[in-house]
């Protein structure tokens, strides 16, 4: 091997990362123009973000949206859990062929279809629309992917420790508390992480299920962008990308951190006697 | 020391299945389990005495394992009954049942240090907070893990993992303990000195253990008696003495220790014992243990390599009880030595011999031309 890196590796490594992180570099940076235009850079200034708490009508977007968002990933990572221990943990039971390809389905289908399907139905059995079918709509979404993130980490899970608890006492509703869940949690965090997400940046299903008064930011953001695009948006994104990008690193810095010290736990318990 | 002593005359004495008025402690009634197609346990029935070291062995996929997790109560049978004290156990949940397993992942809870892992089935049966400690100490001293208890699984050795299981499962001092081949991890060393320490262990508490595993050494060195499975049925039931120098089968004799089988016919027996003919020699061999089977009838001889003689002369009457060969092999293991002889009739035949001296030239080397001999209870004749 050698250590100097190809020419050929450099350039698709560069051309590979401006192709991903050009555009939002380039948001990030428009966020602190001073000038209203958007293309044409007038100095740094922070006006804008200053100029977003006064707007009252992107602050109430945000905080709809975050409340979809917690309680949809909540109710979608408690429903997806579940419906993941159920497929991998009772075998072969009458029509589980049906059951898992019915949860995979809304991950394929496309969310205008999703979106439209949910529209009917509310309005078929009469639900007011608003706040609240935006929750259910987004449960519905992201419930599957909590699924198949939980029952990846369910198919590696050794079952003699789930026996061993029945084993010295435990019943089995206690077992899955007790042993089950604790093993299983950086799965079903992550999927609630991953539920949370879906929903923040969701802009389709929204819009066909949501009513007056219940506008989420990216309903928002979409329709201010179609009067001209503002550089009170960019900085909206900004903030958002900003928490995103936080989340993300403390995320893997726990796991690294992690992941050393179990190594060197490991190390030293094998050089015992 | 004093405890050491006592220890002998009890294991001696030891042997409720030799007692028509003993009433087994666990008990299989004709028992069948079936997954799907596959009958891993064919209409079996045993009896477990209280006190017992049981041992269940056997090749893999033979039924031993789906045999304990039926005390456990992680299987039901298909048929039949399972008694543990006159009690049928058939449809009680495994968290009621007074039996606790030792598991051959050792399957400690990753997320709680070992004091909580002795802990946890004490906590189930809602024991005062007081006693709980108690005993995990007591458990901690018996297998000598004290300084860890506050160590998770993943600080713990592959050996002090496996202590720290059977710990748990000994917690709550159940009336079984199960053990799934509970040494199959640790390295050979270790492993010889743990069956050592479970003997003891199982004399000084006083309980019912039992042990499946494919290992037969293992099997021979901690067990009362030893139950040889294969396919789902028991093949012989017996101590370890009597499945090694009486098999009643070639299926076990060959399955423990190394054997020789010679092929023949069986003559009417001369007074007791059995009589037969080896194919090919024109040899007879004579034992005395006799067998249940009509004269003509296909017979195998069976006799462990140490009780061979080797000699380069014949011996005194040589159409009995001798065989003549050719030395074709000798594989030489320090303490003893294997001589490998060919008969007339291509058969081959182990005899070793004990090097009770440095073997600088050997007497007898290779294609040298050989008698072996062997007393009349030096092997047996078997029919099946």
């Amino acid at each position: 091997m050698n250590d100097r890196p190809s020419w050929f590796n450099v350039t698709s490594l560069v051309l590979g990362f401006s192709f991903l992180y050009l555009p939002i570099v380039l948001l990030v940076v428009y966020s602190f123009n001073a000038s209203r235009l958007v293309t044409v850079w007038g100095g740094f200034s922070t006006q804008w973000y200053v100029s977003l708490i006064h707007n009252q009508g992107i602050l109430d977007a945000a905080w709809v949206t975050i409340r979809v968002a917690l309680i949809s990933a909540t109710c979608a990572t408690i429903l997806g859990t579940l419906a993941a221990v159920a497929l991998v943990r009772y075998g072969r039971f009458h029509g589980r062929t049906l059951f898992s390809g019915m949860v995979y389905a809304p991950l394929v289908m496309p969310e205008v279809i999703t979106g439209l399907s949910l529209l009917l139905l509310f309005v078929a059995v009469g639900f007011d629309r608003g706040f609240w079918t935006v929750v259910l709509a987004h449960i519905t979404l992201s419930m599957c992917f909590v699924a198949v993130v939980v029952q990846s980490r369910l198919v590696t899970f050794d079952r003699s420790l789930e026996e061993a608890a029945l084993d010295l006492g435990c019943p089995p509703g206690k077992t899955f508390l007790k042993i089950t869940l604790p093993l299983i949690a950086p799965a079903v965090v992550a999927g609630w992480m991953l539920a949370f997400t879906l929903s923040l940046d969701d802009l389709v299903i929204a819009s066909f299920t949501t009513g007056p008064g219940a506008t989420t930011l990216p309903m928002k953001i979409y329709s201010q962008v179609r009067l001209g695009v503002t550089p009170e948006i960019n900085a909206v994104c900004t903030i958002l990308i900003g928490i995103v990008a936080t989340g993300v690193i403390i995320a893997s810095i726990a796991t690294k951190r992690r992941e050393v010290e179990r190594a060197r736990a490991e190390r030293l318990a094998a050089a015992a006697p | 020391m004093a405890a050491d002593k006592a220890i002998g005359p009890i294991r001696r004495s030891f042997a409720p299945w030799n007692d028509p008025k003993a009433r087994p402690f666990i008990e299989f009634r004709n028992v069948t389990k079936r997954f799907g197609d596959f009958t891993a346990v064919d209409h079996l029935s045993l009896g477990i005495y209280e006190r017992e070291f049981f041992a269940l062995l056997g090749p893999s996929g033979c039924g031993k394992t789906t045999l304990m997790r039926m005390i456990a109560g992680f299987e039901e049978p298909t048929e039949g009954h399972v008694l543990l004290d006159g009690q049928d156990l058939v449809g009680v949940p495994p968290y009621r049942r007074p039996t606790n397993m030792m598991f051959q992942s050792y399957a400690l809870f990753p997320h709680m240090s070992v004091w909580d892992n002795i802990a946890f089935g004490l906590k189930q049966d809602k024991m005062p907070k007081p006693e709980i400690a108690a005993r995990v100490e007591e458990m901690l001293a018996l297998v000598k893990l004290g300084p860890f208890a506050r160590r998770k699984p993943h600080q713990l050795s592959g050996g002090q993992k496996q202590r720290v299981a059977l710990a748990r499962s000994l917690a709550k001092k159940p009336k079984v303990l199960l053990l799934d081949e509970p040494l199959g991890a640790l390295d050979k060393k270790l492993r010889e000195e743990t069956q050592f320490e479970l003997t003891d262990l199982q004399m000084k508490l006083g309980m019912t253990f039992i042990i499946v595993t494919h290992d037969q050494e293992e099997a021979m060195t901690v067990a009362d008696r030893i139950a040889v499975m294969d396919h789902g049925k028991i093949v012989q039931v017996a101590t370890p003495a009597e499945i090694y120098e009486l098999p009643n089968s070639r299926y076990v004799a060959d399955f423990i220790g190394d054997i020789n089988l010679i092929e023949g016919r069986l003559a009417p027996a001369a007074g007791n014992g059995a009589r037969l003919e080896c194919a090919g020699t024109g040899a007879t061999v004579e034992t005395s243990q006799p067998v249940e089977a009509a004269p003509g009838s296909e017979a195998w001889f069976a006799i462990r390599p140490e009780k061979v003689t080797i000699g380069l002369e014949p011996p005194a009457d040589p159409t009995k009880n001798a065989l003549k060969g050719t030395v074709w092999d000798i594989g030489y293991l320090g303490d003893v030595s294997i001589y490998h002889v060919r008969l007339a009739t291509g058969a081959t035949v182990k005899a070793t011999i004990a090097n009770r001296t440095r073997l600088v030239e050997r007497p007898i080397t290779w294609e040298d031309e050989v008698w072996l001999s062997w007393s009349r209870d030096g092997g047996v004749v078997l029919t099946r």
